[in-house]
């Protein structure tokens, strides 16, 4: 069996920044172990649907996700308190691809920086760039920089460069060898057009809203284009990761 | 160990629980779960006579106790449903039925004939589907309309055929009396009702198709109102779903007139529900001396 609803542990569950909470979890990885860009979908008492939320960290024994509190689903995860245990399906999807003989450029935007800190362990010293609306919500920059170089900018400037996230890519693309990013979808867009101008590969992890997580229920569509033919694919299992070449916007 | 095992139309099935369609795929998802075996059936995501492409997302969005979804019927097309996935489906141990929707009434036949030719268990007529343009729901929302396709399709299909009800219509009794009048060997109820959300923040629908599928335990009290009328209407057997949540929901639904259950909507927050209803119905006919599980359906006992 490929698939397990797994009752982990809450180990602790705090609020890092504006809204956004990160909750660890007990997790020994076993026969099905996490890949970076995968993600686990978290049940909520009294919801219909679960909460699709990547996987910021697998290391250590320690399952993390860092979500940010935008509903009510969300909302009640906030509310866990540690002690009880979470039901969590873990893990799903295809993440990234990482050859270590590469140099990395990582990109998180926003709420999509998280798994890029699982990425970065897997990667030979990368480059991290993350961008975020403003200062408040600036997150895993200590995390991050224990795993590589980072680079950081706000839009309105309140931390790091004043500025998005393809101006330090377009700065510093010559120093790697492939582009992987998580974050808003007009972000990796741009991304997705500034590794073409450069002939990068590039990976963009893309989130669409879910039902199964499993790949039964097609509700999370996306468009993408396989050897000259437009077809639909599902997040929950052909992405969250997908060749960006390859994803119609 | 009570018996779990029910016969809709000739067509045994191990116990009463079959996954419904558009929530399970054509199996092989769940099958990464548990063995397949563990259900009475499966009914596959609604094929049509050529591949769709389905609706642009956003599909699904929660809504209190339950979800609205418009899929578009997004699927590969008949052919390739057996060809692929039917000859797997068929090592599964459990009962197949194939769920069919066409544009007009000579692609249902042409998709009963296709299928009568192979080993699918069942044909089920989806004349109820609220997210396609064309098709869909208009075949089923009227007596008319019912009884002719459902007699069109019959003279097509060699299989067992179920015609799966839409609520979306006032008299749900005379539409599964047209139904029964036309050919169909069982009914499956409900499928989703028609609903509609609104982000106040954007004015936009919270669906793409704007509007979409009502199901999950909000829409289960409907369902089994709609179960109990038609039960009242018609001798063919009804398939019932709508909700079905528990094992609780499970004893209800056959209490109101329900041969045999399809569940879907609580797949996605319990991959596991259907073994742990299957096992509560066990536990419930033990603790009280019921020896099969058929000797539940109809029992309600009206004021």
């Amino acid at each position: 069996m490929k698939y397990d609803v797994r009752q982990l542990p809450l180990l602790s569950n705090k609020e890092i920044a504006q809204g956004i909470y990160d909750m660890r979890l007990e997790y020994k990885q076993d026969d099905l172990p996490v890949q970076c860009g995968q993600f686990a979908h978290v049940y909520v008492p009294g919801k219909s649907l679960r909460r699709p939320i990547s996987v910021c960290d697998a290391s250590g024994g320690v399952l993390r996700l860092v979500y940010q509190v935008k509903g009510e689903g969300t909302k009640i995860m906030s509310q866990m308190q540690p002690g009880g245990t979470v039901d969590v399906l873990v893990p799903l999807g295809h993440g990234f691809s990482v050859d270590s003989t590469k140099r990395y450029c990582l990109i998180g935007g926003g709420i999509g920086v998280p798994p890029m800190l699982y990425t970065a362990r897997q990667c030979e010293n990368p480059l991290i760039i993350t961008g975020f609306r403003s200062e408040s919500l600036v997150i895993l920059q200590d995390d991050l920089k224990a795993c590589g170089e980072t680079l950081l900018c706000t839009d309105d400037g309140s931390a790091g460069e004043k500025g998005f996230v393809t101006d330090l890519l377009r700065a510093h693309i010559a120093e790697v060898d492939e582009v992987c990013a998580c974050g808003p979808t007009p972000m990796l867009k741009a991304i997705a057009a500034v590794c073409k101008e450069f002939n990068k590969p590039c990976q963009i992890s893309l989130e669409e809203r879910m039902g199964c997580g499993v790949g039964a229920c097609l509700v999370c569509a996306v468009k993408v284009r396989k050897n000259g033919e437009e077809i639909m694919q599902h997040v929950c299992k052909n992405g969250p990761v997908f060749n960006a070449e390859e994803v119609v916007f | 160990m009570a018996d779990l095992s029910v016969n809709v139309a000739g067509v045994h099935f191990n116990n009463p629980l079959i996954a419904a369609s558009g929530t399970f795929g054509f199996g092989r998802e769940y099958g990464e779960f548990y063995p397949l075996s563990a259900l009475g059936g499966i009914s596959c995501k609604g094929i049509t006579l050529h591949r769709r492409d389905g609706n642009p997302p956003p599909r699904i969005a929660e809504t209190p106790s339950g979800i609205l979804n418009a899929v578009g019927l997004q699927n590969p097309g008949v052919d390739v449903f057996i060809q692929e996935d039917l000859p797997w489906l068929k090592q599964q141990n459990t009962v197949v039925i194939a769920n069919i929707a066409g544009n007009t009434v000579e692609e249902y036949c042409q998709m009963a004939e296709k299928l009568s030719a192979t080993d699918v268990d069942m044909i089920e007529l989806n004349i109820s589907c609220p997210n396609v343009k064309s098709g869909g729901v208009q075949f089923g929302t009227s007596c008319a309309a019912v009884e002719d396709i459902t007699a069109q399709v019959r003279r097509h299909c060699t299989k067992p055929l179920i015609v799966k009800l839409s609520p979306n219509v006032t008299d749900i009794a005379s539409i599964a009396k047209s139904a029964e009048a036309a050919g169909a060997d069982a009914v499956s109820m409900i499928n989703t009702l028609t609903g509609m959300r609104i982000d106040i923040r954007t004015r936009r629908p919270v669906i793409r198709n704007n509007t979409g599928g009502l199901s999950g335990a909000a829409v289960f009290p409907v369902a089994v109102r709609m179960v109990w009328q038609v039960a009242n209407a018609v001798s063919i057997p009804i398939i019932g779903m709508g909700g079905i949540s528990t094992w609780e929901d499970a004893v209800e639904m056959l209490m109101a007139g329900a041969t045999a259950l399809q569940i879907g909507t609580v797949l996605f927050s319990d991959p596991y529900a259907p073994v742990k209803i299957n096992e509560g119905l066990n536990r419930f006919l033990d603790e009280n001396g019921i020896q099969s599980v058929t000797e539940l359906t109809g029992t309600v006992q009206p004021w």
